[in-house]
């Protein structure tokens, strides 16, 4: 009945029970206090149902913000083990909670803080910024939050029963075969980013399609503001490299399940298969979250020194070549394969060809800064700290490109610093950059600039002095995932976890700042464009009503909103006649029987996998019979 | 530019089918990979019926052939042709489903299961992810000679009767490099 799971799968080390208490206790306080004070309709009608890409997309955010605290949570782990487990100190976490530990910090934070953050942000943007009413495709979008909603529930379940795998974030064969990982820490990672892969390729479908298709007059491709080209050239990416995923974990989950040979050791498997196919998909993913952060940075530069983005054109080119490039590059992630000097020079070449492109990006915001007014408001400090902390990100990456220099640095803690360097400098700065840009515009109120500054000032110390002595002990020979190191590495490792609780400080800040922010919100009244915008999604109010524009705008060019400031013009444009989405349960009934199917395999409970397939089934053919259910 | 619709369903649909080639496009990698890695059994190509793989090839086109005359007949508006040209479609796909299973059928009975090697599991991977495909689309069809009755001259059956088409001519030219790539290559080696 209960295939695997028995009671064991609940009892766990002492440190382990904290977490374990942590989620069921955060869980039942979430239900008691929606009880308490009856907001289940609400919820249900307002939000979870909701097809409205604004609403979506802000559960994006909320969906962000309780998985980055998890994923900060691990890291704080880490660095506190690493400073106390030195010589013969064993530390206060077992081996095997520790490889769990590191496991689960890099897929949530790529998978579930990384990839949701920018979800949020193309939900909340794009439909405006090309003057659209709403995405493509409104309840597919409801049925990829819920997707990659269900993949965090399943992370967070791996807590409370059983365990999560211990093998790194991408699961390397043999060790995550089932030969060597038995239990179902390793079937928790396959379906929980099989099932939230799914979401994301939807997601990468429905906005492809908005950019491409639903435009508003006026607006050609080379009109679209910079954001709407790399949120472009980011799901084109999408939709070529996750099924790459999917086909990878289905074919580690035949192994494990029906005792296939894809990767293991005998019978003629190629664990080495795995790991090309994992890179490249992954290679291409790293891509998918920098791009929209470009997209970001090039709107905000160009908003804060108060001129047009230099070399648009250029841009626009080079966040292109990135794309194709993208694809050629994978081998880079293991030159020590020994795949041959001829391939291993070959992707080293390309690998350095990606920082001509990234150069032609850098420089263009440069020279849109020259001779520009600039404004310091938090966005712009972001963009300054990413450009800095990228640009040193950027050159240990080209340094890594060179294969000789990479098989010392493979597996060492500068590899560590360096992918920190382009994921926390690059990404996550572009997205609290977009964050606290388009704060004002998606709820209707600002933050406290003096509170932000904080942020930004201690993230960004925090971060210097977090990673920059892991680039020192990867010189130094520290290779990652230890749980115990030697005694040389101890100082540097103390100066990164004063750098951890710096950047927690930071996350203190930014907690504080939107509690500032909603407790004032009376009194912080944005406005429809306080930041004196570009782009159209400043044209319209703040928050924007759920139709966004009562009249499609007429583009007259790039830059459409200032063109309409400066020439004294109102928006107006086509009246067209306004339909709505409904809303709709199904996409949150759909994901929860995929939630059935993934618990079903993890736990080889088949009759509940049965069900949530013949659930997933029905429903679809349900929904295809109320069509037309949008008017 | 503002679309109707139906054009952005037709083309997202299009958009996904280029994401499906991408899926079999890594399983035929796999396959490349692994082909060879019989360890010491012999190669699925040594054991295939070539005559009966033809066969199941013939039958998959021939649904193509009676796909495209389903979109014909139903803008045209001829409604029991457009039943009578789907569910030959149905039948068809149900016939080559029948076949590919009756051939896993056979091979696992011969000990020559997925789980033997890693060429068969690259295999029966690849075929089998191709026949889910054909599965799917066999359900799909269904629910559609339902919508047909319910709503017949609708734009969106029309356009969901299209989507539909796109995919089975999709599955079609997978199949064709399969059967070139998996029979007739391998058969070319033996």
């Amino acid at each position: 009945m209960f295939g695997r799971l028995t009671l064991d799968a609940f009892v766990h080390a002492p440190v382990e029970t904290g977490a374990q208490l942590m989620v069921v206790g955060g869980a039942v306080a979430v239900v008691l206090l929606l009880t308490y004070f009856k907001k289940w309709g609400w919820l249900y009608h307002e939000w979870l149902t909701s097809l409205d890409a604004k609403k979506i997309g802000i559960m994006y955010l909320v969906l962000t913000a309780v998985m980055l605290a998890r994923g900060a949570a691990d890291a704080f782990m880490m660095r506190a083990q690493q400073v106390v487990a030195v010589g013969e100190g064993v530390g206060y976490l077992p081996p095997d909670h520790y490889a769990q530990i590191f496991s689960a910090h890099g897929v949530i934070m790529i998978f579930f803080v990384a990839m949701p953050f920018m979800f949020a942000l193309l939900n909340l943007i794009v439909p405006l910024q090309i003057g659209a009413r709403d995405v493509a495709y409104p309840f597919l979008n409801s049925v990829s939050f819920w997707l990659t909603a269900v993949g965090a529930i399943l992370i967070n379940l791996s807590l409370v029963a059983g365990e999560f795998a211990a093998t790194g974030w991408l699961a390397y064969p043999p060790l995550s075969g089932l030969e060597y990982s038995p239990g179902v820490g390793v079937d928790y990672w396959i379906w929980a980013l099989q099932i939230s892969g799914i979401g994301t390729l939807i997601s990468g479908i429905n906005f492809f399609v908005t950019i491409l298709k639903m435009r508003a007059p006026g607006m050609t491709l080379m009109r679209m503001p910079i954001f709407c080209w790399t949120a472009l050239g980011s799901m084109s990416l999408v939709i070529f490299a996750f099924p790459i995923l999917t086909v990878t974990l289905s074919l580690l989950a035949l192994d494990r399940i029906f005792g296939m040979h894809f990767f293991t050791t005998d019978m003629g498997g190629n664990a080495m298969l795995y790991v090309n196919l994992i890179w490249a998909w992954g290679h291409p993913e790293v891509y998918i979250l920098i791009l929209p952060a470009f997209g970001i940075f090039s709107e905000v530069v160009a908003t804060f020194s108060q001129k047009r983005l230099f070399g648009y054109t250029s841009m626009v080119v080079a966040t292109m070549a990135i794309v194709v490039l993208s694809f050629i590059v994978w081998v880079h992630h293991f030159f020590t394969m020994g795949a041959g000097s001829d391939v291993n020079a070959f992707f080293g070449i390309m690998t350095m060809t990606i920082a001509i492109p990234t150069g032609v990006k850098v420089f263009n915001w440069l020279f849109t800064m020259f001779r520009g007014r600039i404004i310091f408001a938090t966005p712009m400090l972001w963009f300054m700290g990413f450009l800095t902390t990228f640009t040193l990100g950027g050159m240990t990456g080209v340094l890594m490109a060179i294969p000789g220099a990479d098989f010392q640095l493979h597996n060492s803690l500068f590899l560590v610093a360096h992918f920190h360097n382009m994921i926390i400098g690059g990404v996550l700065f572009g997205f609290f950059a977009g964050l606290t840009y388009w704060w004002p515009k998606i709820f209707g109120f600002t933050l406290s600039e003096r509170l932000g500054r904080y942020a930004f000032w201690s993230w960004i110390i925090g971060f210097l002095l977090a990673f920059i002595p892991l680039y020192l002990l990867g010189l130094m020979g520290m290779t990652r995932r230890l749980n115990q190191v030697d005694e040389i590495f101890q100082p540097l490792l103390i100066v990164a976890a004063v750098g951890a609780c710096v950047i927690a400080l930071g996350i203190f800040f930014q907690v504080l700042q939107i509690v500032h922010g909603i407790w004032n919100r009376k009194k912080n009244i944005a406005g429809s464009d306080p930041w004196n915008g570009r782009t159209l999604e400043w044209a319209t109010s703040s928050p924007p009503p759920e139709y966004n524009f009562a009249t499609i705008p007429a583009v007259e060019g790039r830059d459409a909103w200032w063109l309409m400031k400066r020439q004294g013009k109102k928006l107006e444009g086509r009246e067209e006649k306004i339909h709505i989405p409904a809303n709709t349960p199904f996409g949150l009934f759909i994901a929860g029987c995929t939630l059935l199917l993934g618990f079903g395999i993890i736990w080889h409970m088949w009759w509940l996998a049965v069900l949530g397939v013949v659930g997933c089934i029905v429903l679809l053919m349900v929904r295809s019979f109320m069509y037309e259910g949008e008017h | 530019m503002p679309a109707h619709a139906g054009d952005k369903v037709l083309f997202g649909f299009w958009v996904y089918l280029m994401s499906d080639v991408v899926l079999f496009a890594s399983l035929f990698a796999t396959h490349a990979v692994l082909q060879g890695q019989t360890f010491g059994a012999p190669s699925i190509a040594e054991l295939a019926n070539l005559p009966f793989v033809l066969w199941e090839t013939l039958i998959l086109l021939t649904s193509s052939f009676t796909v495209g005359l389903t979109v014909y007949f139903a803008a045209k508006k001829r409604k029991v042709q457009t039943f009578l040209a789907l569910a030959a479609t149905l039948a068809l796909g149900a016939a080559f489903l029948s076949m590919e299973l009756y051939e896993f059928a056979h091979l696992v009975k011969e000990g020559h299961g997925p789980w033997a090697n890693a060429s068969y599991s690259a295999f029966f991977t690849l075929v089998g992810t191709h026949g889910l495909h054909v599965f799917l689309g066999t359900v799909w069809g269904m629910l559609l000679v339902v919508q047909l009755m319910v709503w017949e001259a609708h734009a969106t059956v029309a356009r969901r009767l299209m989507c539909f088409s796109l995919f089975w001519h999709f599955l079609d030219v997978i199949w064709i490099f399969i059967f070139t790539f998996v029979y007739l290559f391998g058969a070319l080696q033996v």
